[in-house]
């Protein structure tokens, strides 16, 4: 059980509206990504749906109930913190007890479902240490323990990973993943990393100041973004747009191509360009290639063998099925 | 040998500072030990002589002892827990986003400000007076007998001064405490399902844990010594006689250096006795 419908929400602090009116279904047992640049509000979302903040108008309902006046603890749903947020006095088996123990459960019972998450989370060996003497992959696991206990009807997740580092991320992205496999509840995750929300997401919600701009699928907004902006946030490395000449050919006031749908040769090609700067990854190159008539470079990828190098001459082709039209008002042309 | 040079040059170098504090604190600490074992009496035949444990025993005999020790602790005890009780109060009040928080906190500091002769002397005159004081218009104004709070409730006025001086001490530094405590850890009781109350129990009092330690043990060591407030209201009468008050009679009420000297050996002995009490709970609670 965990479904989640915005009607009309709206938020605004004094005269500044973060969020216009937004609507929003959230189905049983999805992960749904809120991804968007740093101050879009997709936190403050996230804390409307949680009850932290009071919804200026518009209503939430949470298994079709309304819930828009519920305080936060009543509405039956789980936040991991960006901090954590763990209480430092407390063991960790405090910690992850700490739901239950106000809930009013009797000891015995507590145990029980402490040890059960703990297991889950691989946490059983520091279950009498405090959050200080745990490492930062740990404490999430811990944070994660607090919001499993209470078998929530949804867990909501404020940028839980931004605080580790890139190995460890990568691991807790693929655990959280498996959780979710295995818990089947509704989450709720909020990222500015379009890679955590290509990887985890069910659906993908991408917001850009309080409004949506698109819901879907991670492979629908890769191959079918509705504007410019969902073009260029989702996908790695950045999509390429261009404009004047060489949009005006599609019909278009923009074309985007991504960096993965451009053929490179030495020889012959739609668009000639300088190399630039080239990235070898190993089993990829990212090319930046400097095209006459194009502001920013083409970035360009390719397979880990190129070799070319800084100021080489060199010919792009795009695949034109994979090109992406764009009309005046960044939308896109179907 | 770079180093071995210039540690001897640091030391040469800080050899001044150090004599001066050793000298400083030794040789009063020194001279009070020697009379303590004499009898020294300034205007009656002065140095009358080495007389052994003479004094330590007389001090501790005498009938004003003990309730000396008792009142020193009754005050200690009774400002320690007004100022920490009301202080968390206050800092949790102060804490909440209000219009003119900068003045108001300022005023709450103020009473830090005020010698504690002058606060003592106006506490006296101004609200304790049973003929012209604030407190006995208040209490005419309801019909009712004024207190004589000098003589009738003498402890409990001077822990009452006392407490109105150290009160900002215990708020600003549990303010700033309060201050430092990430309000994601509220945020997320309050989705554990914890009641404001519970989120005080649990969260923020732990939080202020460390805070309160360090108001105590602070307190506690300029809370021994109180005088000025004692000496400008009751003068040690009506069961208000401390420990320090004490030592102050024997020496210039009793013309008995000797005397007085042994109860500031006791006196020390004391502080250092909760001083190393205080150190250790403090070491508890700062290890972690």
């Amino acid at each position: 059980m965990g479904q989640i419908t915005l009607k009309q929400i709206t938020k605004s602090f004094g005269d500044v509206q973060v969020i216009p009116p937004l609507d929003l279904q959230i189905e049983d047992g999805e992960f749904v990504v809120f991804v968007g640049p740093s101050g879009c509000g997709k936190s403050t979302l996230l804390r409307l749906i949680a009850g932290l903040e009071d919804t200026s108008s518009g209503e939430i309902s949470i298994d079709g109930r309304d819930a828009t006046e519920v305080p936060p603890a009543k509405r039956g749903l789980a936040m991991v913190f960006q901090s954590y947020a763990l209480y430092p006095h407390m063991s960790v088996r405090k910690n992850i007890a700490f739901p239950l123990r106000m809930a009013g459960l009797d000891k015995a019972e507590q145990d029980k479902k402490v040890e059960s998450a703990a297991s889950v989370l691989n946490l059983t060996d520091y279950l009498e240490r405090r959050p200080g003497q745990l490492s930062g992959g740990q404490r999430q696991r811990v944070a994660i323990g607090r919001a499993i206990v209470r078998e929530p009807a949804a867990f909501l997740f404020d940028e839980p990973l931004s605080n580790l580092d890139a190995a460890l991320r990568v691991n807790m992205r693929l655990e959280i993943s498996e959780l979710h496999q295995t818990l089947e509840t509704t989450m709720i995750y909020v990222t500015h990393d379009q890679v955590e929300a290509m990887t985890m997401a069910d659906k993908i919600v991408v917001l850009q100041a309080g409004i949506i701009e698109q819901v879907g699928s991670p492979l629908e907004l890769y191959h079918t973004p509705r504007n410019r902006f969902v073009a260029g946030f989702i996908g790695s490395p950045k999509m390429n747009f261009m404009m004047g000449a060489f949009s005006s050919e599609y019909d278009a006031t923009t074309i985007g191509v991504r960096p993965e749908h451009i053929s490179v040769s030495p020889t012959d090609g739609k668009w000639k360009g300088k190399v630039g700067v080239s990235e070898h990854l190993g089993s990829d190159t990212f090319l930046y290639v400097d095209v006459e008539g194009i502001e920013d470079p083409v970035t360009v990828r390719s397979s880990g063998e190129v070799s070319f190098r800084h100021g080489d001459m060199i010919h792009l082709t795009p695949d034109p099925d994979k090109i992406h039209r764009f009309d005046n008002q960044g939308l896109r042309i179907a | 040998m770079a180093t071995q040079h210039s540690r001897s040059a640091a030391r040469f170098m800080m050899a001044p500072a150090v004599i001066l504090l050793l000298g400083w604190m030794l040789i009063p600490l020194t001279m009070t030990l020697m009379f303590s074992f004499k009898k020294y009496l300034p205007l009656r035949g002065g140095d009358l002589g080495w007389v052994g444990f003479d004094n330590y025993v007389r001090f501790v005999s005498s009938s004003a002892f003990w309730p000396s020790v008792q009142t020193t602790l009754i005050i200690v005890g009774g400002v320690l827990l007004i100022t920490i009780i009301f202080g968390v109060l206050l800092s949790i009040l102060l804490d909440q986003p209000m219009w003119g928080q900068g003045i108001v906190r300022i005023l709450v500091i103020a009473p830090f400000f005020v010698m504690p002769t002058v606060s003592a002397l106006v506490w006296k005159n101004m609200f304790m007076d049973p003929v012209n004081g604030l407190f006995a218009h208040l209490w005419k104004a309801f019909g009712a007998q004024p207190i004589e709070w000098l003589s009738d409730l003498s402890l409990f006025s001077i822990i009452l001064i006392v407490s109105w001086q150290w009160l900002p001490f215990a708020t600003l530094i549990l303010l700033t405490a309060i201050q430092s405590l990430d309000s994601e850890q509220l945020e997320a009781a309050e989705m554990d399902g914890a009641p404001p109350l519970s989120r005080f129990a649990f969260i923020i009092l732990p939080h202020l844990s460390r805070a309160i330690t360090i108001v105590v043990l602070i307190q506690t060591i300029f809370l021994l010594a109180i005088f000025a407030e004692i000496f400008v209201t009751t003068s040690g009468a009506f069961g208000t006689r401390t420990l320090t008050y004490l030592i102050y009679q024997r020496v210039l009420e009793s013309q008995n250096v000797g005397l007085g000297s042994a109860g500031g050996v006791y006196a020390i002995i004391l502080a250092n006795i909760v001083a190393i009490f205080l150190m250790r709970i403090v070491g508890k609670n700062l290890d972690t």
